[in-house]
């Protein structure tokens, strides 16, 4: 995270089940049209948190995303945090390798995600849980 | 330096005493600088409304500019500059408008025989605040200049990117001009979003007039081109000139199976003997059967 | 848990999308429109996702696995209504949907089935006729 960035209040949910991943693709959506990103760039955003959620569920066992607004000075944005405490990734270039998966899906996820957003930070130990911070910025 | 709240009185009083004579003072200064540009009616309004504005803020107490009861004053300045960026009037020229008003102050304390210290020390921090007020303008002014500047860019990405129905079910986005990655973008959605409202499963884009593509454009174009089908549609490119070829081939991209023509009426005529055919091979199969 | 309906119109299977989907959704949706094919003896399916304001990687998966299953069971898939911004984005994510067959409307899928029946169904007829000509002579 860049320093400097006003962050205001993050919501949080927890990220148990099927239902949750649908919760927080709504709570990304209302954040996103609050601060006017553009349709595509909402689009972008909410299938992006749609991906990272569901690897949280499936990869890490379960979690909690954080999500709220953030201005550097400039621009406003959404910034959404993911965090398990899951298995963690031993090779993080591989995982984030196009059609690489382990968990029998497309393999898009993590790589898919990354593009869909301006800022990608992914923060992980082997036996300790992974935690992924994206923000996507107003036009 | 802010004004003390006896200097704040003491000016609010003397644009309160000689008000008729202190608005004409000051509309022939600016008028002088305007060199008639605006009508001296509306100028001498114009002025009126601002020296109530000076005066209301100052018998408020404003201190400073920043002053809470120099709000009404602040608004009155940024209209003012916002209007005068918007007739064409220069930075310069509006601003003076501004500073204009310690010429008439001063011609004001002339004719007032009591011209002593005190006054000039008075004289001093007024005119400290007008300063205060013309460079407000100033920004104002140069704020309002770039709002102009990013509306009219806007505009001109409007005015720039037609998407036209060419046939039934066919339409056509000719691309002229520079084409840098926003402007694909802009383009591109507008394309799709257009396949959708007017039901058209074919598109044709038409890059004739584009003197030049880099990478991340062609990127777009070809992105466009697997996004169109998704929803359902067939894209076409056409008008590609040889130095974009080149730079096509050059760059490594690769266009695939994406149908390319030489010009806009190739394409046309493809597209209408592709759907010409699903046309006639329906009928062929009910003629042999 | 919610359940997508699956609709029979003549010789198509139609089912409209809209609600956003939990992945057992999804799946259930999967099973059901298997067994509708073989039930009804359907030879087309059409989804139209036009309500769908996102189209993730889950998804898109399952819609390509319901295009191969009814492939297999002897039945076409279109899928329709893609939002701009939904195909925008899949493109970014690096999902094209290999496989899966595309239209803009409800009615255009439609046309896209019917051509593609009445491609074979002649075609058929013209090989049963041939094959009386041989049997006769």
């Amino acid at each position: 995270m860049t320093t400097g960035d006003d962050i205001a209040a993050m919501e949080r949910l927890a990220i148990r089940s099927d239902q949750d991943v649908v919760r927080v693709r709504q709570l990304v959506r209302t954040l996103a049209v609050s601060v006017k990103l553009s349709l595509v760039d909402q689009t972008k955003l909410v299938t992006a948190a749609s991906e990272l959620a569901r690897n949280t569920l499936v990869y890490g066992g379960g979690g909690t995303v954080d999500a709220g607004r953030v201005d550097n000075g400039r621009r406003s944005g959404i910034r959404i945090v993911f965090t398990d405490q899951g298995p963690g990734i031993a090779d993080l270039d591989l995982a984030l390798t196009d059609g690489y998966t382990t968990g029998g899906g497309l393999g898009l996820g993590l790589s898919g995600a990354r593009r869909l957003v301006d800022e990608f930070d992914i923060d992980t130990v082997v036996g300790q849980g992974t935690t992924i911070s994206v923000i996507k910025w107003c036009r | 330096m802010a004004l003390s709240t006896d200097e704040a009185g003491r000016f609010a009083g003397l644009l309160e005493s000689n008000g008729e004579a202190l608005t004409s003072a000051w509309t022939d200064a600016v008028a002088g600088l305007l060199r008639g540009r605006l009508s001296h009616a509306e100028l001498h309004r114009q002025i009126a409304e601002l020296q109530k504005g000076f005066q209301s803020a100052l018998s408020g107490g404003a201190a400073d500019l920043e002053a809470e009861a120099a709000g009404e004053l602040r608004a009155l300045l940024s209209e003012v500059s916002s209007t005068r960026a918007r007739q064409g009037f220069s930075a310069t020229e509006t601003a003076v408008s501004i500073f204009a008003l310690k010429e008439a102050v001063l011609t004001v304390l002339d004719q007032d025989s009591a011209t002593d210290a005190a006054t000039l020390r008075d004289y001093v921090s007024f005119s400290s605040f007008i300063d205060r007020a013309g460079l407000f303008t100033f920004d104002s002014y140069v704020r309002a200049r770039e709002e102009l500047i990013s509306d009219q860019a806007e505009q001109l990405l409007e005015l720039s990117t037609p998407v036209v129905k060419l046939w039934e079910g066919v339409v056509a986005v000719p691309l002229v001009g520079t084409l840098d990655s926003a402007r694909a973008q802009v383009v591109m959605e507008r394309l799709l979003q257009t396949l959708v409202d007017t039901g058209s499963p074919y598109a044709i884009i038409d890059i004739t007039g584009v003197p030049a593509v880099d990478t991340q454009v062609a990127q777009h174009i070809l992105k466009t081109v697997v996004a169109a089908r998704l929803m359902g549609a067939d894209c076409i490119i056409s008008g590609i000139r040889p130095q974009i070829a080149q730079t096509i081939v050059a760059l490594g991209i690769e266009f695939g199976d994406i149908a390319t023509k030489a010009s806009l009426a190739d394409a046309l005529r493809h597209v209408l003997r592709q759907t010409d055919a699903t046309a006639g091979r329906r009928g062929a199969g009910r003629r042999e059967s | 848990m919610e359940r997508v309906p699956v609709l029979k119109i003549g010789d198509i299977l139609l089912v409209s999308i809209q609600i956003d989907m939990e992945d057992q959704v999804a799946l259930q949706l999967q099973e059901d429109l298997a067994d509708r094919i073989v039930g009804t003896g359907c030879h087309g399916v059409i989804i139209d996702i036009s309500a769908l304001d996102i189209v993730d990687s889950f998804v898109g998966r399952t819609l390509a696995t319901i295009a191969s299953i009814s492939r297999v069971l002897d039945a076409e898939t279109v899928v329709v209504g893609m939002r701009p911004a939904v195909a925008i984005t899949l493109v970014e994510l690096g999902l094209s949907l290999p496989g899966i067959r595309t239209a803009l409307t409800v009615e255009l899928g439609m046309a896209l089935l019917a051509r593609d029946r009445q491609f074979t169904l002649p075609d058929d007829d013209e090989d049963d006729a041939d094959e009386a000509v041989v049997t006769a002579s």
